[in-house]
């Protein structure tokens, strides 16, 4: 199928591309990778009268790594919103600083759509199973929205509203997101996981869940996120989980415990592809596995600075 | 109202390709239809199968999912271009042949363009990663197997004939 007719501009910066959208409205749409974009126009889900490329925009191309080993704040790893995921994968300072996102990355459709799909595209998406939405509202990672008359932030928890529906508004244009880097201390290790259930790898996840840990030299846990993808309207962070995992080992009894705790938290729903039943079983299987992996993870961590 | 009409210039296996292009052409139809370069297959046109895949500045990509006038000032490559420059089947073209990857050979270009860009960048690639980078490419024949032999064939031709 081929889309409606529509008009093409390529701005030259982002103050022009949001001046577009502030003259067009809802009936323009802004366009990076177009993975998720242009499928939706070819099936006529979407028809914008004016598609605004922001894909070659410098100013939304940026990953700037936080400065030095900052003690108690760790800073943020400042991603723009139209680098592509193939450069994100491959940035070595973004996969020492962000590992999370590293894995996730993996799971995110094929080597062909990840060299066109860009971080911010797949965000403002809003699609509940989306990987990197996950993450960010993992991390609790903030979004930099702009518009004519300036900037916003909002947080990637409260972005997200209902399937393929966000907060931002058809003038705004997501510019960058803000990741949390959690680089621990000279005792404290960090480590994550991210894992999912597709019919095939690429596919979008009928489930994932994903989590970080950072453990004291006791192995005693200090820090835990984790959240769960494709079970919920939205892709949900789950803080109050992982707070009840501070304090103790992430032991099987803790890790159990924090499976039902998550389980009881979502209300996924059924469709052709997996009923409700089978998501909600599927969810308590990957928290367990990933909760396990972050803790084996920080642990190996621990071993090689040892 | 007639559709507005955009210019685009775009190196093609090469050449310098220009023309007007309503904006929801999309790169497979531009180089297909526009261009008849007709190697490069239409498969699903929502970026599902894969049978499209070009090389976009050298990157592998789905021409189904940009529009010909996000190529302008780009580079592409089409199956066409991986020819020899006799137009004869290059190397990676002819170990498909050899090991009978093609069957219906819809699929083909695609996988072609896959696992040339898997080979420009990992010239020993594994099994697994064999199957990674065709992981984004569908064959309704199932042929998977003789096409993951194909891509281990012209690995190893490359590296002797690069010894």
């Amino acid at each position: 199928m081929k889309a409606v007719p529509f008009e093409y501009a390529r701005p030259a910066t982002l103050a022009e591309a949001c001046a577009l959208l502030a003259a067009h409205g809802a009936d323009a749409k802004l366009i990076a990778g177009g993975q998720s974009l242009v499928p939706m126009m070819a099936m006529r889900l979407a028809r914008p009268a004016w598609l605004v490329d922001i894909s070659r925009l410098e100013e939304l191309q940026h990953l700037t790594a936080p400065a030095g080993q900052a003690a108690g704040g760790d800073g943020h790893f400042v991603v723009g919103a139209a680098v592509r995921q193939c450069v994100m994968e491959r940035d070595p300072r973004g996969r020492a600083d962000l590992p999370l996102l590293a894995r996730a990355l993996r799971w995110v459709g094929h080597v062909q759509t990840r060299n066109r799909g860009t971080i911010g595209g797949s965000i403002v998406h809003g699609d509940t199973s989306a990987e990197i939405a996950l993450v960010a509202c993992v991390l609790d990672a903030v979004l930099e929205l702009r518009d004519t008359s300036g900037a916003t932030e909002v947080p990637a928890r409260e972005f997200f509203l209902a399937p393929m529906i966000t907060s931002i508004a058809p003038e705004q244009c997501l510019a960058e997101i803000r990741f949390p880097v959690w680089r621990g201390g000279d005792h404290a290790m960090r480590g994550c996981a991210f894992e999912e259930v597709s019919v095939r790898h690429g596919d979008f996840a009928l489930v994932s869940a994903c989590a970080q840990v950072e453990l004291g030299a006791d192995g005693r846990c200090l820090r835990a996120e984790l959240g769960i993808g494709g079970a919920a309207p939205v892709p949900l962070a789950l803080p109050e989980v992982g707070a009840q995992l501070v304090g103790a080992k992430i032991d099987e009894q803790a890790i159990v415990a924090a499976a039902d705790a998550a389980t009881g938290l979502i209300d996924p729903e059924g469709d052709l592809h997996a009923s409700a039943e089978y998501r909600r079983h599927l969810a308590r299987v990957l928290v367990k596995r990933v909760l396990r992996a972050a803790n084996a993870d920080a642990m190996r961590n621990s071993g090689e600075t040892a | 109202m007639s559709e507005a009409l955009y210019p685009v210039s775009v190196d093609v296996n090469g050449e310098r390709r220009e023309a007007l292009v309503p904006a929801r052409l999309s790169l497979v139809d531009f180089l297909r239809d526009t261009l008849r370069l007709t190697g490069t297959h239409a498969g699903c046109e929502h970026g599902i199968c894969g049978a499209c895949s070009v090389l976009l500045d050298g990157e592998p990509v789905r021409s189904c999912l940009m529009y010909a006038v996000q190529a302008d000032g780009r580079s592409v490559t089409t199956i066409e271009g991986l020819a020899q420059p006799d137009g004869t089947p290059g190397a990676l073209q002819d170990a498909f042949c050899e090991t009978h990857a093609t069957q219906c050979g819809y699929c083909t270009p695609g996988m072609i363009i896959a696992a040339h860009a898997l080979l420009e960048a990992n010239q020993a690639p594994d099994e697994q990663e064999i199957r990674e980078a065709i992981g984004g490419n569908l064959c309704r024949c199932t042929g998977y197997q003789q096409i993951v032999d194909a891509i281990k064939l012209a690995a190893a031709k490359r590296a002797k004939g690069a010894s």
